[in-house]
């Protein structure tokens, strides 16, 4: 057992990773937080759920993690009065999946300080993921702000939001306790917090920049170049993911997961198969899984180079930029010729993997990691004596380590930040538990920190990637494809992807069909960091503290 | 004769305005082609530069509703000044009749004027990183503009005058002699080049984060031959810084106005130089990276040092 509560009773789920499932009471969340806080573990990902069709109210899904495994809870709430504990004093990073949570389904935290839109930047009226979510986007006038009803018609919540326009709303009533009077607010009126004091001012950047990247928008305080504050607003690449799973099927659902966030395609396929191996309890074939850690690897690898190549960008140091870069296409182009994509989605499948790999493929790749091996090595000779990008990189946008477990820092900038947490040591699924992965970790946590874990990961992926083809053993690649999930079950999936760990939960219904799909980024967590991480610090140096971040917008604006 | 002469001088001074406002572009397309080599890519080509004016100038300006008068004009006088400084400086023979018009004092002026329109500009539509880039772009020249003044002394030490015909001319036909004093006003004069002209490490005429920009940042809001205008002027001001540091440090192969003969020559010597500087330009961004904007003041500090010692060695050991 993981954790031990008295009125707490946990039911090992099946799968690829230790995951245990338990119902509690609302009343129950703060304490069993606090256990789990005091433990050493951390929050993984909040997401909520309509389950009025079965009777039950809402229901609020937290998931925690400790040594022992991920803790999945799951507690019904009111129909009339959706509320719960606010948990984010026990984790902060938890406050801005909370405010998600009240944008996309109405239930909200209790007594909590911060009742802003955090996803909603005014474009619907409702609550999306409510399974009698009415579009008002094709509604002629603007000013119809009708809630839902929340007793018409539970069955057809599936069927998207077209086929639920005939269904007339009733009258508002059971939110009007909510916490947020501010529904109907205009789209700009986002009340940022003010920095008062002589010479302070504000610089807003974004959401539009003067690079082709993620729209985000970024407020600073600053006095002269130094900044006092940083707010980030995200949520401009809300795409209503969550609620186009309830309309997919098995299959389709993959390569939408696939589509979460386009870096991290290969995580959130594996987490999203794991997640549905696990209802299905099936496994897939030993060579899929060996296949499956090869193309994680080959992200994180992608990724990686790509990022330092960045970092050199960012201090002007464009020779660097030019060579990882360089060395990045190789690497997708060897992706596109042995698995036919160069970001390789697509290519993880419930029950298995859709490509295999040829002798060619393993001599290619062979060469490629000899090749990669030499030539980063040079590089990081090169990063590591330049005194220009040193002088850049050291000291700039720390976090301390004290301050990353309190907030909760996860993935490769946790490591940077000595939080020694990464799911292919820990919670080592197949084929991860007989590769013994070495964690790379540093305490630093500034920029130069961030990126030795880049260098130190990339050339263990390599280690890693040669381990694979010696040992990947013959057999199929796939059996038959997973076509179709029980019913009323509930799966999760957690990979370390190169960003952090990537958890994808699912619920199915009665019918197998997907009642809710939560795909959670590592970035939920790392974003509020990225506030701390720049306080101090000078404006010029902002692009280069996020970079070493390198956070995803639509990972979590979904 | 005379008349002739000035005729002559006329027609010389006719030729260098041409040519460096159609060449300027030239120099910007044959740095950037450098550092495209150095990083391993093949680059857009020498005529990339004429490519993005004609682009520009083909387009619609767009311009904010707040801006004033003042937004719209800054970019021809910003032109205006660099073409004129490009004018006074003896690019291709020496004792141009401009030239009089402003010595070295008043060069060093003319850079300043294109400064404090470009910054007022740039605070006039009241975006926040246009008051931001002025701000930094101020910080860097209070401190290069001493530096160059420095350096410009130097040579004016040497030649007894602040004109530039006449510091050219005093050491274009000398015999080739090391003035260490010359050399340390040399290393002086890149640094200050460096910063003036918005290049790494001071400021990275490449980036696209408009957090870290200088130069950029109090052009953002301009568009279409509003902008165009001010990038011809950027690499007429990089043509122009490059001139004078060939003009003060190796004027070796200038004209005289008037000899038709050495004319040839002189562009030969005039081109082999430019194509040799912005190679060194190239390399040196190259090698380098973008030094923390505080750490510009010191990167600028050991400018006037530098150039300061140069002073003090002529001054003292007079060589």
């Amino acid at each position: 057992m993981p954790i031990t509560h008295p009125n707490l009773h946990l039911n090992r789920l099946d799968g690829a990773i230790p995951a245990w499932l338990g119902e509690i009471s609302p009343d129950d969340l703060l304490p069993i937080c606090q256990n789990v806080s005091d433990g050493g573990g951390r929050l993984l990902a909040l997401w909520g759920s309509d389950v009025r069709d079965q009777g039950n109210g809402f229901a609020l899904h937290v998931s925690l993690v400790n040594e022992a495994g991920l803790i999945c809870l799951s507690m019904a709430l009111d129909t009339a009065q959706p509320v719960y504990p606010d948990i984010s004093r026990i984790f902060p990073a938890v406050a801005r999946m909370q405010r998600a949570a009240y944008d996309l389904l109405g239930i909200y935290a209790q007594e909590s300080q911060d009742h802003r839109k955090w996803i909603r930047h005014g474009a619907w009226h409702g609550f999306p993921l409510r399974k009698d979510f009415v579009n008002h986007q094709t509604h002629p006038h603007p000013n119809l702000p009708p809630m839902p009803s929340h007793q018409s018609s539970p069955a057809s919540g599936r069927g998207g939001e077209r086929e639920m326009q005939s269904s007339i709303p009733e009258g508002e009533g059971t939110m009007a306790r909510s916490p947020a009077e501010n529904v109907d607010q205009p789209l700009d009126a986002y009340p940022f917090v003010r920095v008062e004091g002589q010479g302070v001012h504000e610089i807003p950047v974004g959401p539009i920049h003067a690079g082709i990247i993620e729209p985000g928008h970024f407020r600073f305080s600053v006095v002269g170049e130094r900044v006092l504050r940083l707010e980030e607003r995200l949520g401009y690449t809300h795409k209503g993911i969550e609620k186009r799973f309830e309309s997919l099927t098995l299959q389709q659902g993959a390569r939408l997961a696939g589509r979460v966030s386009g870096d991290s395609t290969v995580a959130y396929a594996w987490a999203y198969a794991m997640a549905a191996e696990s209802i299905a309890a099936v496994t897939p074939p030993e060579r899929a899984l060996w296949l499956r850690a090869l193309l994680l690897e080959r992200e994180r690898i992608a990724n990686h180079l790509g990022d330092l190549g960045d970092l050199g960008n960012d201090v002007a140091l464009s020779f660097g930029f030019a060579q990882f870069w360089i060395l990045k296409e190789q690497v997708l182009r060897n992706n596109a010729a042995l698995f036919g994509h160069r970001y390789l989605m697509d290519k993880i499948v419930p029950g298995g993997v859709a490509v295999d790999l040829t002798a060619f493929g393993k001599s290619t790749l062979r060469d490629e990691c000899t090749m990669l091996e030499r030539e980063v090595r040079v590089l990081r000779g090169i990063y590591e004596e330049h005194a220009g990008v040193q002088d850049r990189f050291i000291a700039t946008g720390r976090v301390e380590p004290k301050l990353a477990a309190q907030l909760g820092l996860c993935g490769l900038a946790g490591r940077a930040s000595a939080q020694a947490w990464d799911a292919r040591v820990q919670f080592a699924c197949a084929p991860y538990d007989r590769l013994d992965v070495r964690m790379a970790t540093y305490r630093n946590g500034d920029v130069a920190a961030r990126a030795i874990v880049r260098f130190d990961e990339l050339f263990e992926s390599l280690r890693l990637q040669r381990e694979i083809m010696d040992r990947l053993v013959h057999g199929d690649a796939a059996t038959e494809m997973l076509e179709k999930l029980p019913g009323n079950g509930f799966g999760v999936g957690m990979v370390e992807g190169w960003r952090g760990e990537v958890l994808v939960a699912i619920h199915t219904d009665a019918t197998g069909r997907f009642a809710r799909v939560h795909p959670h980024d590592p970035s939920w967590q790392n974003w509020p960091v990225l506030e701390h991480a720049i306080m101090g610090n000078i404006v010029p140096d902002f692009p280069l503290i996020n970079k070493s971040f390198n956070l995803s917008y639509s990972g979590q604006d979904l | 004769m005379e008349n002739t002469n000035l005729a002559l001088g006329m027609l010389f001074q006719l030729f260098q305005s041409l040519l460096v406002v159609l060449l300027a572009p030239l120099l910007m397309g044959w740095v950037s082609q450098c550092r495209a080599w150095l990083q391993n890519r093949s680059g857009p080509g020498l005529l990339q530069p004429y490519r993005m004016l004609r682009k520009l100038f083909l387009k619609d300006a767009v311009i904010a509703f707040n801006a004033s008068p003042l937004f719209r004009v800054t970019p021809y006088i910003l032109f205006g000044c660099m073409w004129l400084a490009a004018a006074i400086i003896p690019i291709i023979a020496v004792d141009l009749p401009f030239s009089p018009a402003a010595d070295v004092i008043a060069l060093v002026g003319v850079f300043a004027l294109a400064r404090v329109f470009i910054a007022l500009a740039a605070m006039d539509i009241g975006t926040a990183f246009g008051s931001l880039g002025a701000r930094r772009e101020m910080l860097v020249s209070f401190l290069a503009e001493p530096a160059l003044l420095m350096v410009l002394f130097t040579a004016s030490l040497i030649s007894h005058s602040t004109q530039l015909p006449s510091i050219v001319g005093a050491l274009a036909h000398r015999e080739f002699v090391l003035y260490p004093s010359l050399a340390f006003a040399a290393l002086a004069f890149v640094i200050v080049l460096l910063a003036e002209n918005a290049r790494i490490p001071v400021d990275n005429p490449n980036t696209h984060l408009e957090l870290t920009m200088i130069h950029e940042a109090m052009i953002l809001e301009y568009s279409a031959r509003h902008l165009a205008l001010i990038e011809w002027a950027v690499s007429l001001k990089l043509f122009a810084y490059i001139s004078l540091g060939i003009a003060l440090f190796i004027p070796h192969g200038i004209a005289d106005v008037g000899k038709w003969d050495a004319l040839p020559l002189s562009i030969a010597a005039l081109l082999a130089k430019l194509v040799m500087a912005g190679a060194g330009l190239a390399l040196l961004e190259t090698l380098l990276a973008k030094v923390r904007i505080f750490r510009a003041p010191e990167f600028l500090g050991t400018a006037f040092l530098l150039a300061v010692l140069g002073l003090l060695i002529h001054i003292l050991l007079g060589a």
